[in-house]
This record gives structure tokens, sequence and C-alpha cells, in this order.
């Protein structure tokens, strides 16, 4: 007996061995700690990056000389994206470094290439990136800085992602003193779609109505009557320009993303149940991509004044997201409740052709009930029909969505924010985030670029 | 050219790694025909001093340095002695513990000359002193009967032994674990776990009532806590465990095992709660990839250079293992997982459960039953320990920072391996004395048993 529990030790141990080799090693090898991985580029060229139709995104010259040039074609608008491999490795570049460097031919021919000192040419990674999305949604946003997240919810595929300001990689070196500089302006590297921690202004009156809708069951019956602004102990919240939306339902103070209404279901709320919701909605969590993204940070407490309550509530507070954050929950919204995790690589093949390894999608988990999406995309859809976004509706898509204007300082325009998604039975939906710097609102800047968003998508297939 | 020669040479050494594996557990199938025995035994002789070769070819081609001439056959000379030895002078000893102790001791050559230069040398003037110290325990063992009447003395030793280091120890890498003996750096505990074995089959061989389980049982509490107070938890694991294996041998009574493996559960929760370092260790563990800046540093880097590594290895020279902290000692195995490949890595941990299973079949073996608990506790000693490291840098199990026997360096283990080897060829020859004894009963009545198989069915 002691015989045996030995051998099952042991090989459960060499079992494990390889399973780590087999499946686990991938992720250590491809740490950015791990130095050996420059030992791999000088067997390797470094392989292809391509968008999900095959365009180029990056890819290795060499020269008669054997001198190797990473270039990147499209210049300025993958640059964060698909990062860059000559200072250090950010975007795709980093998180792929491992297939990259990996030549999947023939080994019969590696291993020739191993003897003879010839270099290996590396495997070409095949990204979910749509060229002609992004390009629509780096012109949409234009000269304003910003950050758009374009994903497909049934799969998790991230079909656009566009941060501004940007820059040329094929340049870095030649302006990396600049761009790294303390007084080059606002962070040019920072790829604003997964690090920009932003105030989600009203957008956030997704979650505090969500959070309503579950500890009052008779929300149908609600009704508010909006005078411009409400006072609570003191401290007044205003509507936008101050506006007197009148009496309204929950579905019309959505739709108009009335302050005072979500400020006064603000005070009603339990909040440890709120930090419970929105923790379920991937709050002060780390968000399930390689692409290094920031932790959005929801920090009420049970004993916060009602002031910080009634700020949070409407999206103003201390709470910061990222745009790819919301993108993740309008998708999860779109799909039933359910986040399917997010990937920007879809397969890697080699040189020949032949494909290396697939990634399939997963499902990430439930952020809500289906119930609760349901519910979100019924009041979202208002918000496109009558309310603040409504230049997204009569389309021949049905889009749904909400719009939010975060104010961070009182010298300078809001963010404006919008997120949502769209649904024709043709194609699969897409999820769009859109968060424009310093611009003013929401409806006025950041819904029609979802707009060109939406309508090229759809053009594409008439 | 030396390029060449290292892609080549990775799969060379790997078939021939493989292969020898192979022979090795073949050669452990009951009923193989003497002569066939003898066939693989030779094959698997020709097959490390290739090893050998093709490791110091690449050595040298990569270094282009004379002396790495003149030291790998000074190394051949040393294997080829321990071949002699149990080959012509002990002929009943065990030809596959043997074998494989010259294929472990080379691999842990070749590895450790590529790592440093001067500390391979070290290892093996200590290896050339173990081999000939080593020589003469097989026949102390098989002539000295009074070994058994000891056990007080075992323990005292080992305890002052211990003692000693706690309170007069160098403290490295968190754990108080060497002494300085005239200007060497001795790991007692290393000898204490012989000492520690032969004093647990003295007081458990003839008599297991209550009272003596409980004495045996408060000295072997002893050993390990003060083990835990000079912080070497990976000592004190393997002390612990050998203990368990050897009282549940010994008294075969289900109650004692489920005890302590109970009262070391708890025991470690205990330790987690109250010592830092241990919880250091165990989150190191769960996450390392989160604490790579600090604890997780070492780990990380030894799942590098396994994972960078791949199946076939980066070729001797081509790879960082110099990266790992202490990668000579607790590491090694990550180093040759990275350089000369999982595969390779993975036969060589088989060559080890190979002669764990040669040190527990002649523990079944063994009528005698101080010999017998003695081939257990030294065999789970050495199979415990090589899974503790194995486990450890592979990210199995928490890292508990223990060596791997004859591969890695330092002195002292391998002195303590050397020995604990020659005990067990020992027996080797006691056995067979015992079995000519009870074969010339037993031929009149009829089939002795024999082989492998029929022994692991004694004692499962």
């Amino acid at each position: 007996m002691v015989t045996y529990s030995f051998l099952a030790l042991f090989l459960s141990l060499m079992g494990y061995f390889v399973y780590f080799q087999l499946y686990l090693s991938e992720d250590f090898i491809n740490n950015s700690y791990n130095t050996r991985q420059e030992l791999f580029e000088d067997e390797v060229i470094r392989g292809e990056i391509v968008a999900s139709d095959g365009e180029v995104l990056a890819r290795t010259s060499v020269d008669a000389e054997g001198n190797e040039t990473r270039e990147y074609p499209y210049e300025n608008l993958f640059a964060h994206v698909v990062g860059y491999s000559t200072a250090g490795k950010t975007g795709i570049e980093s998180t792929a470094n491992f297939h990259l460097l990996r030549s999947s031919a023939i080994s019969v021919e590696n291993a020739a290439n191993d003897l003879t000192g010839e270099k290996s040419i590396g495997d070409t990674v095949v990204t979910t990136l749509d060229c002609a999305l992004q390009q629509t949604a780096y012109d949409a946003l234009g000269g304003y800085d910003g950050a758009v997240v374009v994903m497909e919810p049934e799969t998790g595929k991230i079909l656009a992602m566009v941060s501004k300001p940007d820059f040329d990689p094929n340049e870095l070196a030649r302006d990396w003193e600049y761009l790294t500089s303390e007084d080059s302006e606002s962070s040019v590297l920072v790829n604003r779609a997964t690090q920009g921690l932003y105030p989600p202004g009203s957008t956030f009156k997704l979650f505090t109505m969500l959070e309503y809708m579950h500890e009052n069951e008779d929300y149908e019956q609600y009704s508010f009557t909006c005078g411009g602004s409400y006072t609570f102990d003191n401290k007044t919240i205003h509507c936008h320009n101050n506006k007197k939306h009148g009496t309204m339902d929950l579905k019309q103070a959505l739709a108009y993303s009335c302050n005072s209404a979500f400020a006064e279901m603000g005070t009603s709320l339990d909040v440890e149940r709120f930090v419970e919701l929105c923790e379920d909605l991937l709050f002060n969590t780390s968000l399930p991509t390689k692409l290094g993204a920031a932790k959005s940070s929801f920090v009420l407490g049970a004993g916060d004044p009602p002031e910080d309550v009634m700020a949070t509530a409407i999206g103003q507070g201390k709470t910061l997201v990222s745009p790819y954050h919301m993108a993740l929950v309008t998708s999860a919204i779109c799909n039933r409740g359910v986040l399917m995790t997010p990937y920007v690589i879809d397969h890697t093949v080699n040189y020949k052709g032949n494909v290396v390894k697939s990634f399939e999608p997963k499902e990430y988990g439930a952020l809500m009930t289906e119930s609760d999406a349901e519910f979100l995309k019924d009041y979202m859809h208002a918000v496109t029909s009558y309310g603040t976004a409504d230049e997204l509706g009569g389309q021949s898509y049905a889009a749904y969505g909400k719009t939010g204007s975060a104010e961070f300082s009182a010298e300078k325009s809001a963010h404006a924010w919008f997120v949502g998604f769209a649904h024709r039975a043709d194609m699969p939906d897409i999820a769009v985030a859109v968060v424009v710097e310093n611009v003013g609102t929401g409806s006025e800047y950041a819904v029609p670029i979802a707009k060109k968003i939406f309508d090229a998508y759809y053009e594409s297939n008439p | 050219m030396a390029k060449l020669i290292v892609e080549v040479s990775k799969y060379v050494m790997m078939i021939l790694l493989a292969l020898y594996t192979f022979d090795a557990f073949r050669v452990l199938r009951p009923k193989l025909p003497e002569e066939v025995k003898n066939g693989i035994w030779k094959r698997q002789i020709v097959l490390i001093y290739f090893v050998h070769l093709d490791g110091f070819l690449v050595i040298y081609a990569a270094t282009d340095d004379i002396r790495m001439v003149a030291f790998y056959f000074a190394q051949v000379a040393l294997n080829t002695l321990i071949l002699i030895c149990y080959y012509l002078i002990y002929r009943n000893a065990s030809k596959s513990i043997g074998n494989n102790m010259c294929m472990l001791l080379s691999v842990g050559f070749v590895m450790l000359t590529r790592l440093s230069f001067e500390k391979a040398v070290r290892q093996y003037l200590i290896a050339v002193a173990a081999v000939v110290i080593a020589a003469f325990i097989p026949v102390i063992i098989r002539k000295t009967s009074g070994l058994r009447r000891l056990s007080w003395l075992y323990a005292a030793v080992g305890i002052a032994a211990l003692l000693a280091v706690l309170i007069f120890g160098r403290t490295s890498y968190g754990a108080k674990i060497s002494i300085a003996v005239a200007g060497i750096a001795v790991q007692p505990s290393e000898f204490v776990k012989i000492l520690f074995v032969f004093f647990v089959a003295g007081m458990l061989y003839e008599n297991t009532d209550f009272t003596r389980v409980c004495v045996t049982t408060a000295a072997a509490a002893a050993h390990v806590l003060i083990l835990v107070a000079s912080r070497d938890l990976g000592g004190a694991l393997i002390f612990y465990v050998t203990y368990l294996v050897m009282l549940y041998v010994a008294t075969r009574k289900l109650f004692y095992f489920a005890g302590g493996v109970l009262s070391g559960s708890i025991a470690a929760v205990i330790a987690y709660n109250l010592f830092a370092h241990v919880r250091v260790r165990v989150l190191a563990w769960q996450d390392p990839l989160s604490v790579i800046e600090n604890e997780g540093y070492q780990i990380c880097q030894s799942l590098f250079a396994i994972g960078t590594g791949g199946w076939f290895g980066m070729g001797l020279y081509e790879g960082l293992p110099n990266k790992i902290p202490v990668v000579e000692q607790d590491f090694i195995f990550s180093a040759i997982a990275e350089e000369l490949g999982s595969i390779f890595a993975l036969c060589l941990l088989m060559v080890c459960v190979c002669c764990f299973l040669l040190f527990f079949n002649i523990a079944m073996q063994m009528r005698d039953q101080f010999y017998k608990l003695v081939a257990l506790g030294l065999g789970t000693v050495y199979g415990f320990q090589v899974f503790l490291t194995v486990g450890g840098v592979t990210k199995f199990i928490p890292s508990t920072g223990v060596t791997l026997p004859f591969v890695s360096y330092g002195g002292s283990s391998l002195v303590a391996t050397m020995m604990i080897f020659a005990v067990i060829q020992g027996l080797y020859l006691l056995r067979q004395d015992e079995g000519n004894k009870n074969g010339e009963k037993k031929r009149e009545t009829g089939k002795r048993k024999t082989g492998f198989d029929a022994e692991i069915q004694d004692l499962a």
C-alpha cells in the first residue's frame, strides 16, 4: 500500500508536469518578466500580425544583409491594440509574443534550420480585428482624444479598439524621447481603451437602476416628478442645464437621463447590496484580458454621506471605469447576461498557412441573470427611441444604449460617453463603448460615433 | 560547428536517456532470465558512458576549454570505479542501483559543469571521497550485527547535531541548515536522516507496544520540531513522513498513520497561521506571478526555464539557467529541463523513481524486520526528497528547498545519498545471504517466490 501511495504521488507529479508543459507553460513563457523569450529571437523571424481579413498589421522585413525591421503598414491606425515590439513590447505584440516567436513549420524543417543556423519563420497571428470597423471608429473619433471599443457579444471577439492621441509605431525609435518625455502632453502611449479610467457619468445609471429594480418589486409603478434638481440632507443634485423633466416613470427617467430621479433612487438603496452588484459587474476586479487593463473602481461604503451616495448613483462620485470594461458589461447585457471571454487573437497559422492553434469563444460567466439583461435591454431601447440617443432610432437595425456626460472638473467640458449595442437578424450583434474627452454631452459627441460604427457595420451587408 | 553539436546532442542525449530509462524499468520485471538481465545492464553501462560523453562533447565545443577534457576523464574514472565496485567487488549488489547511481551522477556532473566549473570540481572531489567511504559500508552492514542495539545513540547524536545547527547554524535563504566544521559548511540534517531511520528501525523492529511507540514518537517529534525551529521545512517534512511510513509498516495499525496525518495537518495549519515565512511559501506557490518581484521570483524563474525549454530543451549553454537563484542546488531540475528538455527531465525523474522502487523492493524482500524497516525508511527518505524537490520546482507543491539526490550541488547531500545507496547495497548482500539459506530449504519444498511483482504484492 505504501509503495502504491508513493507511485501515485510520482505519477500525479509526472502528470502535472506534462500538463504544465502542454497547457500552463504558455502563460509563463509569455510573461514579460521572462527574459528567455529573447533567446527565440535569435532563431526565429518574428511572425506577422494580420487582421481577420488577412490584411497585414505588422510584419518583419529582412534586407539583403539580414537586418530585420518591424513594419506597421497601417501606421497610427492600430497603434495601441497591435502595439510595438521595438522598445519593449505592448499590445498584441506583447501578448502574442510566444506565438510570433514560435515556428510551427514541419519540425524536420525546423530541426534542419536549427542545424544550419538558418532562421525559421515565426507563426502568423490572425486577430479578430476588423480593418473597416477600426478605420470607421478611428475616423469617427476624429481629432478628439478618447477611446472606442467594438465587440461581438455572442463570441467575445474584439472587432476594433481605438485610442487617441496615437502614434506611428514605425517611427517609435525616432519619436521615443519625445513620446516618453515629461512635457509630452496626454500620455500618447497609453491605450485609453483598456487603461484609461474615466468617471462613468450617466452610463452608470444603468447599474443604479438595476439595483433599484432588484430592491423594489414594484419598480414599474415608479414615478418621480423632476423640478430640475433634487435636494437631500442639504445637498443638491442638478439635472443637466437644470432641465425640469416633469413626471416620469423609471423608463423615462433613464431615457432622459434625469439626475434628480437617480439621485433620489440612490438615497434609497442598500449600499452593501449595491457594492455587491457592482462587483458582480466586474468593478474592483481584474478584467479578463492579457492586454493589461486597469481595474475599475467602485468605492461606496455603508457609512458614506448621502451626497457621496447621490453623486455615485448618477455616475459622478469616485467611481472610475475603462471603456473596455463598459464594453464588456454592455456585451453581457446584449448576450442574455452572459459575458463571453473577450479575445483578440483568433488563431495562429504557420508560414505555410496551416492552422496551428485556434482560440474558440469561451464563456467567462454570467454577470447578471437573463431577466436582468432583458430588463436593461428593454430600458436601453427607450434611450435610443425617444431619449438622449434618439439619433439611433429608426435605423435598419435596432439600437440599445445609454449616454453619459462625465463632469470631472469645473473648468473643462465633460467627457462624452455612449455604451450600447445594435441588433439586426441577418448579422451578429455588435456592442460599442465610446468615450470622447473634454467635449460635452454624450448625445452630441459620443452617439454620432457609435452611429457611424453601427451604420458601417450593417452597410457592409446591405 | 559548436552550434551543430549542441543542437544534435540535445536530441541524442534525450534518446540515450530514454533508452536507459526504458531498460531500467524493463529489468525490474519479474522472472526475467539472468542472461537477459545481464545484457540489459551491460547496455545500460554503454548508455551511461555515451550520455556523459555527449554532454562533455557539448561542454568542450561550447567552452573550448581544455580543462573540460581533463575533467571529463576524471569523471569517467570515478564512474568506472563505482561500476567496478558493484560489478566486480560486491558481485551480489544490485547492478540496477549501481547503474542508476552512475547515470544520475553523470547527468549531475554535466549540468553542474555547465553551470559552474568551480562548483563542479568541488563536487567531484567530494564525490571521490564519498565513493571511497561508501565502498566500505556494504561490508560493514553485512558483517556488523550490533547496529540494531544502538538506537538511543543514533537519536542522541542526531538530536545533538540538529540542535547544534539550530544554535550555531548559519542562516541562508531564511533557514538554518548548515554549520561550519573545520571551515567547511556541513548540513548535518542530511546525515541525521540516516541515523534517524536506524533509530526508528532499532526501536520498532521487535516491539511495537504502546509505550514503545509513544517513546519513539516523542523522540521523532523532537527531531521534527528542532528542524521546524531552524525553519528547515523541507527537512522537517521528510523526517515526519519517513517516521509515519516506518511506524505504519512496523505496527500495521492504520490508526497510528491516520492519527499522524491528522496531527500533521493540524500542525501545518497552525504553522501557516503562525509563521509569515510559511505563508510566503504558500503564496508564492498559489500565484507566483502576482508576487514575482519578491517571494515568487525564484519559482517564476524556474517555471520560465521549464516552459521556455519545452519538450526538447534549448540545448546546453543555450538557455539562461543561471537566472534562477540557487539553481545548482534546489533548482537543478529546472536547469536540466530548460537546456536538455522536459522529456529528458521526465526520464531523469523516472530513473529516480526506479531507484525508489528498488529500495522498496529490497524492503519487501528482507526477512529481518530491522533491515526491512531500514530499507523502507531510507527508501522513503529518498523517494520523498525527490518528490519534494521536483514537485517544488515545477510548482506542483509549495517549494521547500531540498536537493535532488546525486544531481544537485552540495557535499553533504552527495555524501549522505552515497551512504544511503551503500547501505541499501549492503542490504542486497544480506538478502543474498538470507536467500541462500532459505533457498536451500525451499528448493526441497517447491519454488521460491521471486520477482519484483510478487514482492510488491506482499507489501500491498
